[in-house]
């Protein structure tokens, strides 16, 4: 699988989405109607602020005791008859993976939604290790197929327009050429996929929840693809996060009602698969993995992003990833969450990500965990800036702007100067060629300031 | 009661009809109004940069100019929200906690303090009121669609007060104009973007104003409109309720 | 040192003073009307209900309305004679995959979103529910209960090795959102609603 260059930042890879202006129209309405069925919803639950607030509370408890409830998953899961295994990386999640797979000399594996394979780079890894991968959720295989990453992490090829898809299974799944008709796409990949069930002995699922009090961990889909992956296969691997816990089982009413409301605005996802036990003859795998989550767990600003149970609420409703389609974050997670975790893992590479928002706050409104997403997307901004991740130009521009603001004879200076100049004003600074005038009028200049019109009018 | 004007830079530079209205609406209200001279801006456009630790001069200054009111009343919700968050002295960090804490907003002033029940405004057109996002999300100024709460609206009680105005209906009617300090010109694709689609909803609905509580995200929106040629016009809230 | 090792004490030093874990027993008391609910939530995400009076009216409609030449599982005792009976879990998953009318009977169901639970004693087979073509439950009327909340009180501890929320026919919407029924699991889901 491909992986986007990072030869680019969000703003250059938002342009050439926006090159497309009824393409952006039709990403926007798409899953701006998925925000509008999440407010219906939820709006059906009367008590929704309360249970948001719990669970959100239930997550800092977890949060602070993880350490306890790593360890008591752990044992509990491995009394049940589940191998338990810890990756402190992605490569050795990777190669935990692949150990699995050749001690039982499997080269085929089937795959439902994981995230965190897809921040482990995992398909690729198998591919050069000879290990032929198939993604069995529609979404994922669409954009396996395809070449491409997840552009969302539920709706993973939410920015394909059905005539592409149609398009990919001609090429490789010999559909009839033009034929872009949803249930017919669907029908040819249950059948397609069906083959792959029942032919892999391997099958590795992600983790919704992991239940510290019983060992057993809870994996939410539609499609039905874990189950049928999972139950079919001789081996199962189920990779999760560290931040994957939760303490007890009543828990998940919380939870499970939380999760596919925010995400779909369904009530509940299709299956919610409870696992504790292999079936007898056969393996069940957990890899606890870290990359990168116990620091994270350390930066008091940041670490309530842990928090995040992945319904992708934010990012249906933020308006600028609405406008810039998930491959514009050059991130397996993209969006408003993405934004907030990426930088923890390279700062550098994703020091763009804080800056694509406006601050709007409609992502912290929406997270059914009330992570207080676009206050980090501001202390990022300050991180980032502090750890030198900024071009230095817009440091000095910075640094003169702060120099008039700070004097009032500077800026009054510099108002009078300038009102057609406007050397001060914040959307001229950082210009190059002044990229407000490409779509838009500035305010016609004032005769005079407020404070001149006061100086001749009052007192 | 004496209550400090505080009027964002840009306001002030562009905008200071905007000014002027908040200021002769406080007076006719029976307030005791002083605009401070030697005001300059709040230090949001750095601090959203990631230069919040470039601000102290501005914080000192707004310091200095504010402290000895009873209020301080701004016409942003954003510069007022950002204050509120942010201002902060080292030296002295209860006189920082003190001034925000009687900053207000200029609608939130006139609903929660001066608990205005009836304006003398008459306004007879179609205007469509843009959500500021900070003075909305951040300030609670008004209910937000993401929340399951009641209904209420500082800015639209103030707007059912004034004679003859019709409010229209928005498909969207908290969405973000884009507008975002430097994310208008860091992120000008999406920003200009979200502008047109902003300006397109009130347009759709009939708006002949666009009206609300930050002049930023009328500018924005004015800027776009302009550029199209429409003659729909962007008006500050409170230029609306200081009206005839 | 171990990478479990590592973690393991990366999580202890970094993580933040204990904070108290929060009752959730208070979202217990939701009052609902229970079988109206339920019957609104399994229709609207694509179930159909059937109220029956008891197991011959179950199998009076499946004589009716499963006829196709088909093969018909049920781990259901009292359907022994219009369906396969699969009485333990020693059947192998992969005999499964020509099925097309599996019917089980769930634990219990839920009002607010159409769910029923079955643990793997009352499927014997994990697969099954799944790789069938269609499914059917029986519910008891008396099993469905307002919330998830509910819902994981009456499970309480109960072991299992594996067991499941089913809430409609499988389904997907990946494809420009467009809603289809029938991704990988079963195409649709019916439930027999016994008074």
């Amino acid at each position: 699988m491909s992986e986007i260059q990072n030869t680019t930042n969000h703003a250059d890879l938002a342009e050439v989405f926006n090159n497309d202006e009824a393409r952006v129209d039709w990403h926007d309405e798409t899953l701006w109607w998925i925000r509008s069925k999440r407010d219906v919803a939820v709006n059906k639950i009367s008590n929704w602020e309360v249970l948001r607030e719990t669970a959100s509370q239930i997550k800092h408890n977890v949060l602070s005791n993880l350490n306890n409830y790593l360890q008591q998953f752990e044992g509990n899961a491995i009394a049940n008859g589940i191998i338990v295994h810890w990756a402190a990386d992605a490569t050795e999640h990777n190669q935990i993976v692949l150990s699995i797979l050749r001690k039982h000399s499997i080269g085929q594996m089937v795959k439902s939604k994981s995230m965190l394979t897809e921040e482990c780079h995992l398909n690729d890894f198998l591919e050069v290790n000879g290990i032929n991968v198939i993604d069995s959720d529609l979404g994922e295989r669409i954009v396996q197929l395809a070449k491409e990453m997840p552009s969302h992490i539920v709706l993973p090829c939410i920015h394909k327009k059905k005539e592409e898809i149609g398009e990919l299974f001609h090429q490789h799944l010999g559909t009839p050429a033009g034929n872009a008709d949803p249930q017919f796409l669907t029908e040819t990949a249950r059948q397609h996929l069906r083959d792959t069930f029942l032919t892999r002995r391997a099958a590795l699922t992600g983790v919704n929840f992991a239940i510290a009090e019983t060992g057993e961990f809870v994996v939410c889909t539609n499609e039905g693809n874990a189950d049928m992956g999972a139950h079919l296969a001789d081996v199962h691997i189920a990779s999760m996060g560290i931040e994957k816990i939760i303490p007890e089982r009543k828990h998940l009413g919380v939870f499970l009602r939380l999760l596919t409301r925010s995400a779909t605005g369904q009530p509940i996802t299709t299956y919610s698969s409870h696992f504790k036990r292999p079936n007898k003859g056969k393996e069940m795998h957990i890899i606890i993995v870290d990359n990168g989550r116990s620091i994270q767990l350390g930066r008091e600003d940041f670490r309530n992003s842990l928090k995040c149970i992945r319904c992708g609420a934010c990012m249906n409703t933020c308006p600028v990833y609405r406008r810039s389609g998930g491959h514009s974050y050059h991130n397996a997670i993209s969006g408003p969450i993405g934004s907030i975790l990426a930088p923890n893992l390279d700062m550098e590479k994703y020091a763009d990500l804080p800056f694509a928002s406006t601050l709007c706050g409609s992502c912290t409104n929406v997270c059914p965990v009330k992570i207080d997403i676009h206050q980090q997307l501001y202390k990022w901004r300050q991180v980032i800036v502090k750890n030198g991740y900024v071009p230095a130009a817009k440091t000095a521009s910075m640094k003169i702007m702060d120099w008039t603001l700070s004097s009032p004879t500077a800026y009054h200076t510099a108002g009078k100067a300038g009102r057609l100049v406007l050397k001060y004003a914040p959307f001229m600074v950082n210009n190059k060629l002044n990229p407000w005038y490409k779509h838009r009028d500035m305010p016609e200049p004032p005769k005079e300031s407020f404070g001149e019109w006061y100086k001749k009018n009052r007192k | 009661m004496k209550v400090g004007l505080f009027i964002p830079c840009y306001v002030d530079q562009f905008y200071p009809g905007a000014a002027i209205a908040c200021l002769q609406l406080l007076e006719k209200l029976g307030v005791d109004v002083v605009y401070p001279k030697n005001q300059t801006c709040c230090g949001q456009p750095m601090a959203n940069s990631g230069f919040e630790h470039l601000t102290g001069g501005c914080n000192d200054l707004f310091i200095k100019n504010f402290s000895e009111f009873d209020y301080v009343v701004g016409p942003s919700g954003s510069c007022v929200l950002h204050l509120k968050e942010h201002l902060h002295n080292n030296d002295n960090p209860e006189i920082a906690t003190t001034l925000s804490n009687k900053l207000y907003e200029f609608t939130s002033f006139l609903t929660d303090v001066l608990k205005v029940k009836s304006l003398p405004a008459r306004f007879p057109h179609k205007v469509g009121v843009h959500q500021s996002c900070h003075g909305q999300r951040g300030l609670h100024l008004s209910q937000m669609t993401e929340l399951v709460a009641p209904e209420f609206s500082k800015p639209g009680s103030l707007l059912n007060m004034v004679k003859d105005i019709e409010l229209v209906h928005l498909n969207r009617k908290d969405e973000c104009c884009g507008f975002g300090g430097t994310f208008c010109v860091a992120e000008e694709a999406v920003s200009s973007k979200m502008g047109k689609d902003r300006v397109e909803d009130h347009l759709h609905n009939g708006a002949e104003y666009i009206t609300g509580v930050d002049m930023s995200c009328l500018m924005h929106m004015e800027g776009i409109l302009h550029r199209q040629g429409s003659k729909v016009k962007v008006l500050h809230i409170a230029e609306i309720l200081n009206g005839e | 040192m171990t990478s479990r090792e590592k973690i393991l004490s990366a999580v202890k030093t970094n993580q933040p003073e204990l904070a108290t874990l929060p009752d959730v027993d208070f979202l217990l008391q939701e009052d609902i009307d229970v079988p109206e609910k339920f019957i609104a939530s399994l229709t609207t995400i694509g179930g159909q209900v059937i109220m029956v009076e008891d197991h011959d009216a179950i199998k009076a409609f499946i004589a009716e309305n499963f006829k196709h030449p088909s093969r018909k599982i049920t781990t259901v005792s009292e359907l022994v004679d219009v369906a396969e009976y699969i009485e333990d879990n020693s059947a192998n998953p992969h005999s499964l995959e020509n099925v097309d009318y599996a019917i089980i009977q769930a634990d219990l169901a839920i009002a607010e979103n159409g769910a029923i639970w079955v643990s793997e004693d009352k499927i014997r087979t994990r697969v099954l529910p799944f790789i069938t073509q269609h499914l059917a439950v029986i519910v008891r009327r008396e099993d469905i209960v307002p919330t998830m909340h509910q819902a994981y009180n009456k499970i309480g501890s109960n072991d299992y090795g594996f067991a499941t929320f089913i809430a409609g026919p499988s389904k997907t919407a990946d494809i420009e959102q467009s809603l289809v029924l029938g991704a990988h699991g079963a195409r649709s889901m019916t439930v027999f609603l016994i008074n």
